[in-house]
């Protein structure tokens, strides 16, 4: 008799265990499905009370060449490394080289870049081979 | 006996509740995060799914499932596709710009067991100008500059780009492409650059 219950307990766990893999597996995905070379930026945004920035890079090369951004606009090449300040991007300099409502859509349009979800960490996502630099 | 027949009725039902429920969330789970194509925005784990960009930013699928495919990356052979006309990107915004082009080929012999590494510049100068390698990254001097996959791994040389926008390094074959003996090698001559 005891040693059925223990049985049935060993089970009730296993059946437990299962149900919690896959709710697991279905709440916590694996890693971000972002796009391949997807950029967060939010070293201020949320401090400053806005969403994050989230620049997509194949949209961007689409349109552009790289080194129109990282040779013409001075953005170095490694996310995290560039001070983007409204202040200048509505002064011309990074973005506002372009997002000047001429060339692309104006500064003035904020959710269309602030458009990252709350809590998102400045980096460069979307690899689901290589996971980015640095990080194997 | 009876008390036991009884028991494993319903601990079949839970059993095919359990792989049933699992299935189930498994789906989801595969619609949230799907394995292969491009994730929408709204699911992509960057965007605000409420958001008012949602519906106004151009969905990665409808721009890239038109481009010449790929088996990493973007799932775009981006070079194919600005070959190929698929895409007309601009140079540069102002236009009395240089635009800085070169063609030359450079071979990278000490790759270990790998096959050789050749690097050409015909395909890294349409996207980027030579201020971008040279001179911080890579000397101007073929075979002067310390190239090594620990670097590229972490981020550093080929892997600024390669790994983060560009092929991944999951390609090894794709850069490792040089076979030590073959005629590909042997149009280098004792040099590590041709034209």
């Amino acid at each position: 008799m005891t040693a059925r219950r223990g049985r049935h307990a060993a089970r009730g766990l296993r059946t437990a265990l299962l149900v919690v893999a896959a709710v697991a597996l279905a709440v916590l995905p694996a890693e971000v499905p972002a796009e391949y070379g997807d950029v967060v930026l939010n070293k201020r945004s949320e401090k400053a009370g806005v969403l994050p920035v989230v620049f997509p890079h194949w949209f961007h090369r689409i349109r552009f060449r790289c080194k129109v951004c990282h040779s013409e606009l001075g953005f170095k090449m490694r996310a995290g490394a560039n001070d983007v300040l409204m202040a200048s991007i509505i002064d011309g300099k990074f973005c506002g080289m372009c997002h000047n409502g001429q060339i692309a859509w104006g500064a003035e349009q904020c959710d269309l870049c602030h458009s990252g979800k709350r809590g998102v960490k400045s980096g460069i996502y979307g690899s689901h081979e290589t996971r980015g630099p640095g990080k194997w | 006996m009876m008390k036991d027949r009884r028991r494993s009725v319903p601990r079949i039902a839970r059993r095919a509740m359990t792989a049933g429920l699992a299935l189930a969330l498994g789906l989801a789970h595969a619609q949230i995060a799907p394995v292969t194509g491009w994730a929408p925005l709204a699911g992509d784990g960057l965007h605000d799914p409420k958001g008012p960009a949602i519906g106004l930013l151009q969905e990665p699928a409808a721009a890239l499932s038109v481009l010449p495919p790929d088996t990493a990356g973007n799932k775009v052979g981006w070079t194919r596709a600005l070959d190929g006309g698929f895409i007309k990107p601009r140079s540069t915004i102002d236009p009395g710009l240089t635009v800085n082009l070169r063609t030359t080929e450079v071979l990278l012999k000490r790759t270990g067991e790998m096959p050789m590494v050749r690097f050409p510049h015909r395909q890294h100068t349409v996207w980027l100008d030579c201020v971008n390698c040279h001179n911080g990254m890579f000397e101007m001097r073929a075979g002067a500059s310390k190239i090594n996959m620990f670097l590229i791994l972490q981020g550093e040389k080929c892997g600024v780009c390669h790994g983060a926008v560009a092929f991944p390094l999951t390609e090894c074959q794709r850069c490792h492409s040089v076979a030590r003996g073959s005629p590909e090698a042997a149009a280098f001559g004792k040099g590590l650059v041709r034209e």
